[in-house]
């Protein structure tokens, strides 16, 4: 479980989290939906220990993040940014295969192999692992990250706008692998949204930030209705249900 | 198995070491041999702390054309030799044990970068303003020593000047033991760190993800740089641009930026550049001309090639 306790962060005068608490109970995916600024970003990267944290208290599985050695962390707990810049000539097995990185610093393993190959097939990339990083477009490149933090075997993931790039093809196909992981392997996901849509589709929770505080927590049922989104994104959208999931007319 | 295209670097690297021992052998074959040899064991050594030096710095800056020298480096070390001489005078400069000089030279070397590089580290502050201070504090250390080096008289201005020039003819084989023994330990480590220095690659956010501690181990490979730079500009004076180069000739061959290929391959690049144009100088050319201008020129057309690539990408 990820537990954060009264959690708060400033960026000099500015602040950017009041007071976050928020318990992440182990499987599923759980969704982070909010406006820009909200804060859902600076969270992401607060519990993978990229920033340092200022007040509060973060714990995942009782471990917690600021005082557990980093490379203990690194088996728990995996992270994508949305700015994760690739500049290296490399190749896509080479880079699916720094995810093995905490276990073995380095030296791969069979087994270490065995589940590079296996993170290449589930993100569909077996037919470009030969390829280097630069000749990929960027969904290509998108994908073959989230392979990387696949491939680092953490029982937690956490991604930030994984969606970026990718069409409507390959974005479902990311969600579908990230349902599959959370149902088949027991991970729990929890991710950076803005295609409200696809949080409605395939997560089990939501969790809506405004402003730098959360402002709804629930199923998609129970949280995607005109009034709850009208209080998270200040416009007015209506919400037609199609075979029990609810589908958001945001674009209208 | 080793790779295809190292091994051929590696063959030529051999052969340009055997061309500068054996070419052009007359009188006394021990004696002419033990010198070369000396020469040789320096030429090796600088070139493999420059091009690791230089892999290394520009992975932790993630900056392709940067290296230790442009960031100022070196100028802090002359500017210490200038020092040194206006304090002591020429003779009492000249009087130093020169192991003692230079380990003390090194370890302050290592404590300045440290003592300038940490404060910034620990507040998080990104690269680009550090090395906009390195720039700076460079152009600053080499302004001092031409300050003092006009404070001077004229006799210790001259020994001063023998240490601020890149010279591969005249190596100082006083300290080849010492500076022996620091790249072997800078190399050992390097090597050893080498995936640790692929994760690097990747930026803070990725390598901290995957499980490394960025603040310190960026600082020990800063530390390792300085002592690495330290052992080349004591043995042959200052090359700016000669790291830029290999680095760049190296990628280009091995085509890869893992640590395991790159650091190999650009060490024997750099003996090949330096041993290989040492014997064309001495041997075809007749000495007419200085090896440390050329490959400074080439190195300069290097650097302008990458940034006008990087400019157009």
């Amino acid at each position: 479980m990820i537990r954060i306790e009264n959690v708060s962060l400033k960026h000099g005068a500015a602040s950017i989290l009041y007071d976050i608490s928020l318990d992440i109970p182990k499987g599923g995916i759980t969704a982070l939906i909010g406006p820009n600024g909200a804060g859902k970003s600076s969270l992401l990267s607060l519990i993978a220990r990229l920033q340092p944290l200022q007040s509060g208290k973060i714990s995942i599985d009782g471990f917690p993040v600021d005082k557990t050695p980093n490379r203990d962390l690194a088996k728990i707990i995996a992270i994508l940014r949305q700015d994760s810049i690739v500049t290296s000539r490399l190749r896509v097995r080479e880079l699916v295969g720094f995810g093995r990185f905490p276990h073995g610093r380095g030296r791969l393993t069979s087994e270490d192999h065995a589940v590079i190959g296996q993170s290449l097939q589930q993100f569909d990339l077996t037919d470009l692992a030969d390829r280097f990083l630069e000749t990929l477009s960027g969904g290509q490149r998108q994908r073959a990250l989230v392979a990387m933090a696949f491939a680092q075997g953490t029982d937690y993931l956490l991604l930030d706008e994984p969606l970026n790039n990718l069409d409507m093809y390959f974005s479902r196909e990311l969600m579908r692998s990230l349902r599959a992981i959370a149902d088949d392997a027991g991970k729990t996901v929890v991710i950076v949204l803005h295609d409200i849509n696809q949080a409605a589709a395939h997560a089990d929770r939501i969790v809506a930030m405004k402003a730098g505080r959360i402002i709804a927590d629930g199923t998609p049922a129970e949280l995607l209705t005109s009034e709850t989104l009208q209080r998270i994104f200040s416009f007015d959208m209506p919400v037609i249900t199609i075979d029990g999931t609810p589908v958001v007319m945001h674009f209208r | 198995m080793v790779d295809r295209r190292l091994a051929c670097l590696g063959v030529a690297a051999l052969l340009c070491i055997l061309a500068y021992m054996t070419i052009g052998l007359r009188g006394n074959i021990g004696f002419v041999l033990a010198l070369r040899a000396t020469k040789l064991a320096a030429l090796i050594q600088v070139s493999v702390s420059i091009a690791i030096s230089t892999v290394i710095f520009q992975t932790v800056t993630n900056n392709r054309i940067l290296t230790p020298s442009i960031m100022g480096l070196d100028a802090l070390y002359l500017f210490g030799q200038m020092l040194l001489v206006f304090l002591l005078g020429g003779l009492g400069y000249a009087a130093l044990d020169p192991q003692l000089k230079f380990s003390g030279e090194v370890l302050l070397l290592m404590a300045l970068a440290a003592g300038l590089l940490l404060p910034m580290l620990k507040h998080r502050i990104d690269m680009g303003l550090m090395l906009l201070a390195g720039i700076i504090l460079g152009v600053l250390f080499r302004s001092l020593q031409s300050l003092l080096a006009r404070l001077v008289d004229p006799n210790d201005f001259a020994v001063a000047q023998g240490a601020s020039f890149a010279n591969f003819n005249d190596v100082r084989t006083d300290l080849l033991i010492f500076a022996a023994v620091l790249t072997v330990v800078g190399v050992v480590i390097a090597w050893r760190a080498r995936h640790v220095l692929d994760i690097l690659a990747l930026g803070a956010d990725s390598a901290t993800g995957l499980g490394v501690t960025w603040s310190r181990t960026v600082t020990g490979f800063l530390l390792l740089v300085a002592a690495l730079v330290a052992v080349s500009t004591a043995l042959v004076g200052p090359v700016a641009f000669f790291g830029l180069l290999v680095v760049a000739v190296a990628e280009r061959i091995v085509d890869t930026r893992r640590h395991a290929m790159m650091m190999p391959a650009a060490a024997l690049t750099a003996i090949v550049i330096l041993v290989g144009g040492q014997t064309l100088f001495q041997h075809g050319l007749g000495n007419s001309s200085t090896l440390g201008v050329v490959i400074e020129f080439a190195g300069g057309l290097a650097f302008l090639v990458l940034l006008f690539l990087g400019s157009r990408k």
